[in-house]
């Protein structure tokens, strides 16, 4: 196990270096989610719904699909000059490749996110300050959630000839769970309702974090499989 | 060292290997020719266990941690420099700090890419770019070599001094299969050459100090009766 962390660490760090030098997946990204969040903010009648009722769902549909971009590219860049077969080559399980990833996009879509929330708040008029800590750790369970399997399907997905496409198709209906989840605790937190309210959402985005995890975990080898 | 037994593998109904079984000892080099589509790199693939074949087995001592490999794409990233990618694909192998320094510092030097260390791949020319390929593939001391038309690209300077590099590693114990269409790029370095065609090796024989002009001679001979 310990060196499939420390493989792990090396891919993830890899990948975090290639954006940082690149910076075309973060920017996009980046860039996305102001945009959606912008169409929402105009594209919305403010004397219809409250700004607090609308404004959950609004912040997950806007993670999700900026959070589908940064899954796409993970196992792109590996595809460029066979890379890929590099690391099937080394000596390194492919699980360590899968936590490499996973490591690498949780940090990507975490970025995005610590982009997109104080947008959000801005946007929408929404305090986000007095319920950061329990907002973060819903963020944090959800996004562990979704990029697990995110990450299982990029891999699978990424030598098909319509990746970009099918990586949603598949990976929406999993994400399904959680984005409700989140929503609901979301919604608890921003009307200020206590923090025991979220309790069964947080515990049900924590068991699905526990199980896609180790079905992810467990599954990536064949994913990699000739 | 490295052992074919029986391969056979097929695309379809395109046969790739048919019956293919050989053996390499420390210090052998065995050069495989063959024309476009005679299956040459499906049996690098299936030797490095990048592809599994549907018959037969293929067995490396050491793993697949003991091989070194050059394809017809570098596996090098583009963003990073020279020694980022040297130094990546090093700690995937395990390979100590200092060692990788040593290494890294002694095979820029031979494949005069010193000048180069921290530029990024992606600034390189395609020679250069084959270089620094090489000293990916041997910055691990791998002991056995898989090379796939590894002279693409290169210039004769650096053609010349790759070859020394290969008769060295040869020299040190290295098994080698290097397979091309060219006869006189790979009649040097060979102990023994083989000539496929369709999936099959036609002649298999050792090189018996003959040169490039009575290699072809036989390759075309073999070729053409097969």
């Amino acid at each position: 196990m310990p060196d499939t962390l420390r493989h792990a660490w090396v891919i993830a760090r890899k990948d975090l270096l290639v954006e940082f030098r690149s910076r075309t997946a973060i920017l996009s990204v980046a860039v996305f989610t102001v945009l959606v969040l912008l169409v929402f903010n105009f594209g919305r009648d403010p004397t219809a719904v409250a700004a607090v009722d609308l404004a959950p769902s609004i912040l997950w549909v806007t993670f999700t699909f900026a959070a589908m971009l940064t899954l796409n590219r993970a196992f792109q860049l590996e595809l460029e000059n066979q890379a890929l077969d590099g690391l099937l080559l080394a000596p390194i399980g492919p699980r360590s490749l899968y936590l490499g990833k996973l490591l690498a996009n949780l940090m990507f879509v975490a970025v995005v996110e610590a982009v997109g929330l104080p947008l959000f708040a801005l946007f929408f008029n929404v305090s986000v300050l007095p319920v950061l800590p329990p907002l973060a750790g819903v963020i944090a369970l959800a996004t562990i959630g979704f990029v697990a399997v995110g990450t299982l399907f990029s891999a699978m997905t990424t030598r098909t000839r319509f990746a970009e496409l099918l990586l949603p198709v598949l990976l929406l209906p999993f994400m399904i769970p959680p984005l409700i989840w989140a929503v609901l605790a979301t919604a608890a937190l921003l009307a200020g309702r206590p923090l025991s309210e979220a309790g069964g959402w947080l515990r049900l985005l924590g068991a699905y974090d526990i199980v896609f995890v180790t079905l992810a975990f467990f599954l990536f080898p064949a994913t990699v499989d000739e | 060292m490295l052992r074919a037994e029986g391969l056979r593998h097929a695309f379809g109904s395109v046969r790739a290997l048919d019956d293919i079984s050989f053996t390499l000892h420390p210090g052998q080099t065995l050069a495989v020719f063959g024309p476009n589509g005679a299956g040459k790199t499906t049996l690098l693939k299936v030797l490095a266990g990048l592809i599994r074949p549907q018959g037969g087995r293929a067995q490396i001592e050491g793993g697949r941690g003991a091989v070194g490999w050059i394809g017809h794409q570098p596996q090098l990233y583009a963003h990073l420099t020279v020694h980022e990618n040297l130094r990546f694909w090093a700690s995937l192998y395990d390979v100590p700090d200092g060692a990788v320094r040593r290494r890294a510092g002694d095979l820029l030097a031979r494949l005069r890419l010193e000048a180069h260390r921290d530029r990024p791949v992606r600034a390189l020319s395609r020679g250069l770019v084959q270089r620094v390929a090489i000293a990916r593939a041997l910055i691990h001391d791998p002991r056995v070599l898989l090379l796939d038309e590894p002279f693409t690209g290169l210039d004769r300077m650096a053609a010349e001094e790759f070859r020394r590099l290969l008769e060295e590693q040869v020299a040190n114990g290295r098994a080698t299969v290097l397979v091309t269409h060219n006869v006189e790029e790979g009649t040097e370095l060979a102990t023994d050459v083989a000539f496929m065609r369709a999936g099959r090796f036609v002649r298999l024989e050792p090189r018996a100090g003959r040169g490039a002009g009575r290699i072809a001679d036989a390759y075309r001979e073999a070729i053409a009766d097969a």
